[in-house]
């Protein structure tokens, strides 16, 4: 990554907002698999940093920044791309065209991952999957929802994808095609959501909050209402 | 203007795609995913070998995961395709409507040639 913290302040500005929700909690509960014995993957894991910490190669405080920066910047990097796309039709094409190279051009470095943007289209809605595991743009999302990595939404979205899209609270009809992606290999994929109408002369800020991550994977699109312009 | 609309440049990147120059398929050609069930960890979906499609695009060339996931180098690397499947072809009892669509990555040597018309439609979207 060139500069780690050009997104520090657009994460920040979000956390901010989150924070002030009402009913928000600052903890969240102990998920269960921290309670007992850790498992062996853990173990293994443990062994391997001290290990690498040990011979020099990584320190604990690269660790600790990568797992901070998974959690505060990666999720928002793909609503800043997409709400420029929403405004910049050159660079919507360019998106289009070659996705790692587009987001290289804001900043965000992809690291390993190829990326393939689809366009929704008012006859064309996208949903990405992965069936053989949980491939996920984590660069531009952060980490895979729960259940996106369950094996109801891996093994059913693929023959089933209305079913489960209308699970989510999103009906589509008939004459739309749904174009499902299997994530199944070296591409990662991000839908490019159609702007909604009452959105003309947002910020891309604003825009970017209304393009959620389910509005990114396609189990749902963006809607203005759901914004504050 | 945040930091991040910044650091946004006008300077054209060199294109991030891997060239394939040696491959056996183009865009558009139909193909048949092979039937075949071997050990091992493979990227190909059971559920679409021995179904027919429509290449979408082009990946490039990349390491062969079924090497790379036991520890060897992926080398040579192998054509990448995305390939289109209509969904009540790949799942006879499909309830949606006969123009819904499923794409996925298949690795060349996973691929062969199909004859016969009854192609998947394109949504023109990858311009």
């Amino acid at each position: 990554m060139s500069d780690p913290s050009a997104f520090d302040h657009y994460a920040h500005q979000k956390k901010h907002v989150h924070d002030h929700e009402p009913g928000h909690h600052d903890h969240a509960p102990v998920a269960a698999q921290d309670e007992g014995p850790p498992s062996e993957y853990e173990i293994m894991s443990r062994a391997m940093q001290e290990l690498l910490e040990a011979k020099g190669v990584i320190t604990a405080e690269e660790v600790r920044r990568r797992m901070e920066t998974f959690e505060e910047e990666f999720p928002y990097r793909g609503s800043r791309v997409i709400a420029h796309a929403w405004t910049d039709p050159a660079f919507r094409k360019r998106l289009l065209k070659d996705g790692k190279a587009a987001c290289a051009e804001m900043g965000v470095e992809l690291e390993a991952d190829r990326l393939i943007a689809v366009e929704n289209m008012p006859e064309v809605h996208n949903l990405i999957v992965c069936t053989l595991c949980s491939c996920y743009p984590r660069a531009l999302l952060g980490m895979p929802p729960t259940w996106y990595k369950s094996t109801n939404y891996r093994s059913r979205v693929v023959f089933e994808p209305r079913a489960v899209l209308k699970e989510f609270g999103t009906v589509l009809p008939e004459h739309v095609t749904v174009r499902v992606h299997d994530s199944n290999a070296d591409m990662r994929y991000v839908v490019v959501p159609m702007r909604p109408k009452g959105t003309e002369g947002w910020s891309e800020e604003q825009l970017a909050e209304i393009l959620t991550r389910d509005t990114l994977v396609g189990v749902t699109v963006p809607k203005a209402e759901s914004g504050n312009p | 203007m945040n930091r991040a609309a910044r650091g946004r440049t006008r300077k054209p990147l060199p294109s991030t795609y891997n060239p394939a120059p040696g491959r056996r398929f183009n865009v558009g050609d139909a193909v048949v995913i092979k039937r075949s069930f071997p050990p091992g960890h493979r990227r190909t979906p059971y559920y679409i070998r021995g179904k027919r499609g429509v290449i979408e695009r082009i990946c490039g060339a990349f390491p062969n995961p079924e090497e790379l996931a036991y520890g060897f180098d992926g080398k040579p690397a192998k054509v990448l395709y995305r390939v289109r499947f209509l969904q009540n072809h790949v799942w006879p009892d499909y309830a949606g409507p006969a123009s819904d669509i499923i794409e996925m990555e298949i690795f060349e040597h996973w691929l062969e040639p199909a004859s016969g018309p009854g192609e998947p439609p394109a949504p023109d979207e990858t311009g």
